[in-house]
């Protein structure tokens, strides 16, 4: 086991940017048009880096397996993206933002990282306004900024529900300006399927053509993974069907380490599972819990009553209600962090309490709030005794004012009115907080490979709170990579063209293709589907919000038999050179089938509970999570071995906090 | 439930194409539509055919991957919603469903239900953008003020998805609702006045360079597409390119 160095700069916390910035060198303009540069992922962080470094004048290749990149999974975050602008005058600060999400983490994200990101924040909105994006505005003609998630500032910039899409957008059109002017190329439908390393550096991709399914080789002197989570390792995830951890698993085969792979963070209101044909999950946006109070039956008898379709849940009297969050955490009742709520839910639900058919499932009610709204409003016009006809009336128009868009699509998904009976919601998962491991740079650890966005690990820690995943893939790719990217390829000038005809391009083009071979020659009969299903129950089931050593040692063994049978029984019809969705599918799932591994194993070695990592065996009486600070307070970081995931050699970055005390989260 | 499906099949842009009828069962009414092509799909890997391709990935109805034609409408039947959101109870049992791309000129079918929808892009990069450097001394997000009734138009032309909807439902295929979203987003914030003119020239040209269609304001599309885009958009887009082709050189 060794010990990684993250190269943070010297100096106090807020002058280390300044500083490190101050000290970069500088590629003249003339050789930054002899360096070559790809993107992989067109999300926030791709988007933003590609456009932002094309515009320095490197030459950028970007990589999407959308068929535009304008539709990376970014677009379908709803909340918001915070900054410290401290437009409220409500006490913001640089400092506050960094230390709200040092706290969120569960103090196990790198102090030095996360005070960047809140120093860069106020720019992102400055530079998203200046783009044209339509930011919330109140009717001074100000930007408009709400809470979220547990934190006492309004610092959230929101775009009514859709400000994903809006900034993604916004990334979009100033990477289509690039495109416009020849300094992007980009490749739509492409897929990266192996890293090139030349000499101990990453210096290009293979990456398949998805329409005509050929191999392509591409060079560059910088390799930037911007590739998202690897969610859908859990088969069932808010994430999109593409959402892959190829890219990244690829580059761990080449030498990047992947740090707290098993920090997931599963999102507490999301709709439930309905069937076994259901391909994905789909959320229900944190801010309804601002009004919603959630609940289940107190008795047993009345949640089978309800789950066997003989009692509607309006039906049950108040006193026979389990206001759960409420009675467990009465100082922060409903709004407590993600991790906190979705952990309550499973500990009712396993205990016998779930509300739909499958048991997997707890009442989101607004009835409250309905009443409350609707008497205020009452109130207001001037409405003396109102009946509770009108007064619900009156409330139903309020809330509908707030959460109209949400309760609509709950609508759609479900066939339940929402106003009339209580939303019933179950935690999902829904981002990775681990991911590729990288340093104060940004870059892993292959030389000349960067890492941003959702794919690199060192922002969140064990928990990422609202509004702050849209925040560092603009920051990482507008504001950090530009600098600290052209950093590492000022040793490149001289370097030239890097060929795509050298001995290590080749060798990566045919390990793809024997893979891709093999699979389309294999004689199995079973669809890849089956057996990503079957790893997602693995995953959910043992490495999800509850975790124990014995579970998790058996979900080690199942996976790697899942893995042998996958790749004995596994059915993928088709040709090589054409468009074949079930080949790129086969290969995705195989890179999950190897990641499952490893998140067990980083989890079983992390015997402490902290943010959405919660060990059964590290708990207290009241089941509240056990951090272990004086054993745990450092990054896991995997290196592959052995051309087995099973056998990763675990290094250690040691988290030093210098500037936030490290105490127990509490919130009763 | 049980359906009859009539599927749109081709090879790739050369085929000619055929429709091909499977049967379907084991549905379920809270399966989305998608997830029912996902049923038939693995039905079809057990049977040695060949599986339906098709575009798809958020499956929440904001990416605008998706884009099949379901029974002579764009993401089928049902008002406001993409494919991925039209659930299966919206049909009834025994229902014939015919499932076809979506079809224009400019929208070259690459396989089965899958088309390329490039030129949406490429209409984007002839000036579907304000001109500004990633920079970390721009002016503060507050130092210019947009009436909040602009901030609100600009954003609701701006929530296009970009699906096509509105080209595959056009008799003409044209990309007016499309291409004016983008023209009315800018026009209506102060950040976009600086290359007004020359965005709507250049966008409106690209667009019939595309071989999209005119506009004959049948206003079909704003009654197919998913995000509810006004065809006042088109009607502002005309008087920016009216405006602008009189007064620039």
């Amino acid at each position: 086991m060794s010990t990684l160095d993250a190269h943070i700069p010297e100096g106090p916390i807020a002058e280390k940017w300044t500083k490190h910035k101050a000290k970069i060198p500088l590629v003249s303009p003339a050789n930054k048009r002899q360096i070559d540069v790809i993107v992989v992922g067109t999300g926030l962080a791709g988007s933003s880096a590609a456009a932002s470094l094309a515009e320095l004048g490197y030459n950028v290749k970007a990589f999407c397996f959308q068929d535009s990149p304008r539709r990376a999974h970014s677009i379908a975050a709803q909340g918001g993206i915070n900054a410290s602008k401290n437009y409220q005058n409500d006490g913001d600060s640089t400092f506050r933002l960094f230390y709200d999400t040092i706290k969120g983490g569960d103090y196990r994200s790198r102090e030095a990282n996360v005070h960047r990101l809140a120093e860069v924040s106020a720019s992102i909105i400055d530079q998203c306004v200046a783009q044209g994006v339509p930011f919330a505005r109140d009717y001074g003609g100000q930007l408009d900024n709400r809470s979220f998630g547990g934190v006492q500032v309004s610092r959230t910039f929101y775009a009514k529900g859709q400000t994903g899409q809006q900034l993604l957008l916004g990334a979009y059109s100033a990477l289509s300006r690039q495109v416009a002017k020849g300094r992007v190329q980009m490749y739509a439908r492409h897929e990266m399927v192996e890293l090139v390393v030349v000499d101990g550096k990453a210096r290009g991709i293979i990456a398949r053509d998805l329409v005509s399914g050929e191999l392509e080789r591409h060079s560059a002197h910088a390799v930037l993974l911007c590739t998202g989570g690897y969610g859908n390792v859990f088969y069932l995830s808010t994430n999109a069907m593409g959402s892959n951890v190829t890219a990244a698993w690829k580059a761990h085969r080449k030498g990047a380490y992947i740090a707290n792979p098993c920090f997931t963070q599963i999102h507490p209101t999301c709709i439930p599972v309905s069937g076994t044909f259901q391909s994905k999950l789909t959320l229900m946006s944190e801010s309804l819990r601002n009004d919603g109070r959630i609940w289940v039956p107190k008795k047993k008898e009345d949640a089978e009553a309800i789950r066997a379709g003989k009692l509607q849940p309006v039906q049950l009297a108040e006193e026979d209600r389990d206001y759960y969050l409420e009675r467990r955490y009465p100082a922060f009742g409903n709004l407590v962090p993600r991790d906190v709520a979705s952990r309550a839910a499973k500990e009712r639900c396993d205990a016998g309490f779930g509300v739909n058919k499958t048991g997997e499932a707890v009442y989101l009610d607004f009835a409250s709030a309905i009443e409350r709204y609707g008497k205020e409003a009452a109130h207001v016009q001037g409405i003396h005794h109102p009946s509770d006809e009108k007064v619900r009336e009156l409330g139903e128009a309020i809330v509908e004012s707030k959460y109209g868009n949400l309760f609509q699509m709950y609508e759609k998904i479900t066939a339940q009115n929402p106003y009339k009976t209580p939303m019933m919601i179950y935690p999902a998962v829904h981002y990775t907080m681990g991911g590729v491991w990288v340093d104060y740079n940004l870059m892993t650890t292959v030389p000349g490979l960067f890492a941003l966005g959702e794919a690199n690990f060192s922002d969140h820690g064990a928990n990422r709170l609202g509004a702050s995943a849209l925040m560092q893939g603009l920051a990482d790719g507008y504001f950090v990579a530009p600098y600290t990217v052209g950093t590492y390829l000022a040793d490149d000038i001289r370097t030239g063209k890097i060929s795509t005809e050298l001995p290590e391009f080749a060798e990566a083009e045919t390990t793809a293709r024997q893979r891709m071979e093999g699979f389309l020659s294999n004689a199995g009969n079973t669809p890849v589907e089956v057996f990503h299903r079957e790893l997602g129950k693995i995953m959910w089931d043992q490495c999800g919000m509850a975790r124990n050593k014995e579970g998790l040692e058996k979900a080690i063994q199942d996976i790697r038999s899942l893995r042998e049978r996958f790749y004995k029984e596994v059915k993928v019809p088709g040709k090589m050179h054409e468009m074949n969705p079930e080949l790129d599918k086969a290969g995705r799932v195989a890179d999950f089938l190897e990641l499952g591994e490893l998140m067990c194993l980083d989890a079983l070695s992390r015997e402490e509970s902290c943010g959405g990592h919660f060990r059964e065996e590290y708990q207290s009486e009241e089941g509240e999570a056990v951090r272990r600070d004086d054993e745990f307070a450092y990054v896991s970081a995997w290196e592959f071995a052995d051309q087995d995931p099973g056998k990763a050699k675990l290094h250690k970055e040691q988290l030093v906090f210098e500037n936030v005390k490290l105490i127990t989260r509490s919130y009763k | 439930m049980k359906f009859t499906l009539n599927v749109w099949r081709q090879n790739g842009p050369q085929d000619k194409g055929r429709m091909e009828t499977y049967q379907v069962d084991q549905v379920s009414d809270d399966m989305s539509f998608l997830e029912m092509i996902d049923v038939l799909n693995e039905q079809l890997i057990g049977q040695g055919v060949d599986p339906v391709v098709f575009d798809h990935d958020c499956r929440e109805g904001i990416c605008g991957m998706c884009s099949m034609f379901i029974n002579g409408e764009a993401h089928g039947p049902g008002r406001g919603v993409t494919t991925c959101q039209l659930h299966m109870r919206e049909f009834k049992d025994g229902d014939e469903i015919t499932i076809e791309p979506f079809r224009a000129k400019a929208f070259p079918v690459i396989k089965d239900l899958m088309v390329d929808r490039s030129a949406f892009d490429r209409i984007i990069q002839a000036g579907g953008y304000v001109s500004v450097n990633t920079s970390g001394n721009l002016p503060d997000a507050n130092a210019t003020l947009i009436e909040k009734p602009h901030a609100d138009a600009a954003f609701d032309a701006a929530t296009c998805i970009g699906c096509g909807a509105c080209v595959a439902t056009c008799k003409n295929a044209s990309a007016m609702l499309f291409t004016s979203a983008k023209v009315s987003q800018f026009a209506l914030l102060p950040q976009g006045q600086v290359e007004a003119k020359e965005r709507v020239l250049h966008m409106v040209n690209q667009m019939d360079l595309e071989g999209f269609g005119n506009c004959t304001n049948t206003g079909a599309c704003e009654v197919e597409c998913p995000k509810g885009i006004s065809i006042e958009n088109i009607a502002r887009m005309n008087r920016e390119f009216l405006s602008a082709s009189i007064t620039s050189k």
